[in-house]
């Protein structure tokens, strides 16, 4: 498992690398530059501009920039946000934590859905409830995000008035009024991206369970009289989950599209709001910063994933 | 096994095809059909709405701001008195132009990308598998906003603002999207170039060309249009959302997210502003998604149940 885990390792560095490349040959390729604001300015001498040009390195050759900005990411020295002159290390530090959680606990609510939901319905293949479960699964992934959430705001603010729409990080109370509060601002992001993700769970659970019921060692176990609920969850889910595992790893990008725009929809404070305002405000640093660290996440969870792969199925681990 | 039986019955039946047979799966699926119906009536809807409702997409009328939907204005109006109907319609024909636009270069350059991969036998296809992987993980919508953010200027200059900003979503979607369909053709490919049809055509002295051309790739077809299909409505879905960040078209073009973007702060005095173009994504989308669902059922030889 060791040696299996430090070769997932190795494999993710250069994917990061590959990553990072692509990210800095985009931004290098883009027209337009961060010192144009300098060329245009009456009050900046020419000479003063190019000398900046010059000291930030930016008329270095193309693989030399790269290697300083690789050098500098890597050292913690991600520059600083133009519009509130703030480092962008510590900008993406104060917002990471509330994407996490929102993200964190939608894909908890997904996985609270999506397995009973899917093995249930796996075990009754084509009942009502499997079919009812299917439409279910079919419209919940068919509804973008920014849609539900508006949807769940028109319901459940504005018709009921049940809960707030605006998630506020200064809450004005304290104790258990605080953490109530806390929680009712959460739902609707919450269930917004956790419906989206139950949806195409659901689709991957069951069919997931379903190749695996067919195998002949599921009918031994049932031959062997072990009861319907020890076969499911014993024998079927185990196996099951590795492939559901991969496909889960495979939505992650999406799952974080999907946390941009709720955060947005509902004004969290995460880093996904804050690449938006960041882009409307032309605040390239920030930018690209928070895009390596959205791919940084992604990397990182499917590292996660590969881990949960290697302990649900031995033989990889072996490999 | 449903295979031979289906094979022995086939001589019976007069004008048998594989895309006969293909049909008559399709209708089976009963929602499918409803969606096809669906789709064809919204793109007619779209194509010659304009020829039959004839309001014009930027008529202020601040008599009218904000009004549910009326017989005057079926789908009620926005803030400045705008025909909401008469948007739909026109951002109806961008969102899914954008759709099967995207659709048609992630398919194309997944099917080039995938074959080369599953054609050659060194480190090229290795290479290329590495490539889809790491595409596979890049954060899609960070990355899209990035290279909107980037490129909007210089091809708003080149192209104008509308078919500069729709080239960029176009490229940009269709080139994040082609991953799934490259792995697909591979697979295929690696499995049908050992096949004995392939081998003969070899032994005939095909060239490789022709033996993709003519061979191979209409074997490997049906997984790519249950792709496709599919593309269609992600790329719908990430073009509005670009629209509903505020990212995508220019504001003046009513694309249908877009027109929730704009509908979001009057929510609670103008629902039907965002239901209706929500309304239209979702059943978009739908009907497309049914469709893909459908032709697996159609397309998929291996899929029994």
């Amino acid at each position: 498992m060791g040696q299996y885990l430090l070769r997932r390792v190795l494999i993710a560095v250069p994917s990061l690398l590959g990553i990072s490349l692509i990210l800095f040959i985009v931004l290098a390729l883009a027209p337009g530059d961060p010192f144009s604001d300098l060329a245009t300015n009456p009050n900046v001498p020419p000479e003063v501009g190019l000398a900046l040009r010059a000291k930030f390195g930016l008329d270095d050759p193309i693989y030399l920039r790269y290697l300083h900005w690789l050098v500098a990411m890597a050292q913690g020295d991600w520059g600083f946000s133009f519009v509130s002159r703030v480092n962008v290390d510590t900008l993406i530090l104060q917002r990471l934590p509330t994407t996490l959680y929102v993200i964190g606990s939608s894909q908890l609510l997904a996985l609270l859905i999506a397995i009973p939901v899917g093995v249930y319905a796996a075990t009754r293949p084509y009942s009502i409830f499997d079919q009812i479960a299917n439409t279910f699964a079919f419209i919940g992934f068919s509804l973008p995000t920014f849609f539900t959430g508006i949807l769940f705001i028109l319901i459940f603010s504005i018709r009921l008035d049940w809960l707030p729409f605006v998630y506020t990080t200064d809450i004005k109370a304290s104790g258990a009024r605080w953490l109530l509060e806390e929680l009712r601002q959460a739902i609707m992001p919450i269930m917004v991206l956790g419906l989206f993700q139950a949806a195409s769970m659901t689709r991957f659970v069951r069919s997931a369970m379903l190749d695996v019921i067919r195998l002949d060692y599921i009918t031994t176990a049932r031959a062997k009289g072990i009861g319907q609920a020890r076969v499911m969850i014993k024998h079927v889910m185990r196996n099951a989950m590795i492939p559901v595992v991969t496909l889960i790893a495979l939505q992650i990008p999406a799952v974080f599209g999907g946390a941009i725009v709720t955060e947005q929809i509902f004004r969290i404070p995460g880093i996904g709001s804050l690449l938006i305002t960041s882009i409307l405000a032309n605040d390239t640093p920030v930018v690209m910063a928070v895009t390596f660290v959205f791919a940084c996440l992604v990397v990182f969870f499917n590292l996660i994933a590969d881990v949960l792969y290697g302990w649900l199925d031995p033989r990889i681990s072996l490999r | 096994m449903d295979g031979l039986t289906l094979a022995s019955r086939s001589v019976e039946r007069r004008g048998y095809s594989p895309w006969h047979e293909g049909w008559r799966r399709f209708r089976r699926h009963r929602l499918a059909v409803v969606s096809t119906v669906l789709f064809a009536v919204l793109i007619v809807a779209v194509v010659a709405g304009p020829f039959v409702w004839r309001v014009s997409i930027n008529d202020i009328d601040f008599t009218a701001r904000l009004q549910g939907p009326t017989w005057s204005h079926p789908f009620g109006t926005d803030d400045l008195g705008q025909d909401i109907l008469a948007r739909m319609i026109y951002g109806g024909r961008i969102s899914l132009a954008v759709g099967l636009a995207a659709m048609t270069v992630s398919v194309v350059v997944g099917t080039l990308i995938g074959a080369l991969a599953g054609m050659s036998r060194g480190a090229l296809g290795h290479a290329l598998m590495w490539l889809t992987d790491l595409f596979l993980s890049l954060p899609q919508l960070p990355l899209l906003l990035l290279l909107i953010y980037l490129f909007r200027d210089g091809l708003k200059a080149v192209f104008g603002p509308e078919v500069g900003i729709f080239i960029l979503i176009v490229v940009v979607i269709g080139g994040l999207r082609w991953m799934p369909v490259a792995r697909l053709v591979r697979a295929q490919f690696l499995s049908l170039r050992e096949k004995e049809f392939v081998e003969a055509a070899r032994a005939l002295g095909a060239s490789p060309m022709r033996q993709i051309v003519r061979h191979i790739l209409p074997n490997a077809l049906g997984p790519v249009i249950i792709a496709g299909t599919i593309d269609v409505a992600a790329a719908i879905i990430a073009e509005s959302t670009l629209s509903f960040l505020g990212l995508g078209f220019p504001p003046d073009t009513p694309t249908w997210g877009r027109l929730l973007y704009d509908a979001k702060d009057y929510l609670d005095i103008a629902a039907h502003w965002a239901l209706f173009p929500g309304g239209a994504i979702f059943i978009a989308v739908v009907a497309i998604n049914f469709i893909g669902d459908g032709l697996r059922d159609a397309l998929d030889a291996r899929r029994v149940i």
